[in-house]
């Protein structure tokens, strides 16, 4: 085995870095592969809350870089897959604890266990941004339909390309389709127009992803999430498969219909 | 859709500000050069340029531009005319 190190990483918090982590690493591992999970955040962890894992923590990151417990004992089973692991960033240390050369040795002792390791980058562009960078192969920006987020993520692409990690891919996450059409929200295409980067899928705005968040269970492993489907679709991009990219569905009607065609137009 | 909603149609929403604003904010990020930076380069380049030749300083236009990946600063000096420098004389 040699695993693939895909790094998920936005510069603005809050935007759904740990939430895709968590769903990608469910996404992969109900593909059939084996996946391993690195929380990157030291202080402020949180994808062992959002996996539902809180509660089997013994060992983590920063244990692992001193050489305090193998990395087989810092590998948390998920609850619902087999092949699932985490593991969690230190919640009492800072991101000093860990250097990107600890990350880049951990990662190619990690890379013979597993086919995939997903590494949650904390917000920011200093050290934990950089531990989260360094061993990466893929690195996946995520941004909201938001002018600050959508700046951040320029000058993390922009920070990626200078690290030679570059080109990144894309996800757009929290898209309200209704709001696209009424063109109070930017648009899919106006995001890449700016940012000039591929795009590897659009998420939707779900109330699943609360939800799941709140059972500590990946929104992609629910059937009936949309969400959760388009996490399953940035999988199997991933994985080297031809997924077209989905048409969000909002509620519609002929002069939304009408506005679209003007729009696309190019009225403006 | 309301009727105030089909109202709006045609009009440009908040989206097109918003990729507007986008655009010249990463203009300046991207280069560095923030505008009130460019602000004192220009007033720098006027300077230089009036000890050469006579410009209207009024409306010289100092902007950074995007063509694909290439950034450039795009200036456009005025010479002053010579019938607005038998003005101001």
């Amino acid at each position: 085995m040699s695993a693939k190190i895909i790094t998920i990483t936005s510069g603005k918090g809050g935007v759904g870095k740990t939430t895709a982590t968590a769903n990608l690493g469910a996404s992969l591992a109900d593909l059939g592969y084996r996946v391993v999970c690195i929380d990157a955040d030291i202080g402020l962890r949180n994808l062992d809350v959002v996996m539902g894992l809180e509660n089997r923590i013994v060992y983590d990151l920063v244990d692992v870089v001193e050489g305090h417990c193998k990395l087989r004992q810092a590998m948390i089973r998920d609850k619902h897959l087999n092949d699932l692991f985490l593991i969690p960033a230190a919640q009492t240390r800072d991101k000093t604890a860990v250097s990107p050369q600890d990350m880049v040795r951990i990662s190619d002792e990690l890379r013979q266990e597993c086919d995939w390791i997903l590494i949650d980058s904390p917000a920011g562009i200093e050290r934990g941004f950089r531990n989260a960078l360094a061993p990466a192969d893929v690195v996946l920006v995520i941004t909201n339909p938001e002018v600050s987020a959508v700046r951040d993520a320029d000058r993390i692409i922009g920070l990626i390309e200078a690290e030679e990690k570059g080109p990144g891919k894309l996800i757009l996450n929290r898209v309200k389709p209704e709001m696209v059409r009424r063109g109070d929200m930017l648009a899919t295409e106006d995001i890449l127009d700016v940012l000039a980067i591929d795009l590897i899928g659009v998420i939707p705005e779900d109330e699943t992803i609360l939800i799941s968040t709140n059972r500590g269970m990946a929104a992609s492993l629910d059937s009936k999430s949309i969400a959760g489907k388009a996490y399953r679709n940035i999988a199997r991009r991933l994985n080297g498969e031809e997924v077209p990219f989905e048409t969000l569905q909002g509620r519609d009607g002929f002069f939304g219909r009408i506005s679209r065609l003007v729009r696309a137009g190019g009225v403006r | 859709m309301s009727f105030f909603e089909r109202l709006r149609i045609g009009r440009r929403g908040t989206a097109y500000t918003a990729k507007q604003r986008l655009q010249t904010v990463l203009v300046h990020d991207r280069s560095g050069l923030s505008p009130g930076r460019l602000e004192a380069l220009k007033v720098d380049m006027i300077d230089t340029l009036s000890r050469h030749v006579e410009i209207d300083r009024g409306s010289v236009q100092l902007s950074l531009t995007k063509e694909r990946n290439q950034q450039r600063l795009v200036a456009d000096i005025p010479l002053a005319s010579r019938r607005s420098r038998r003005r101001t004389t």
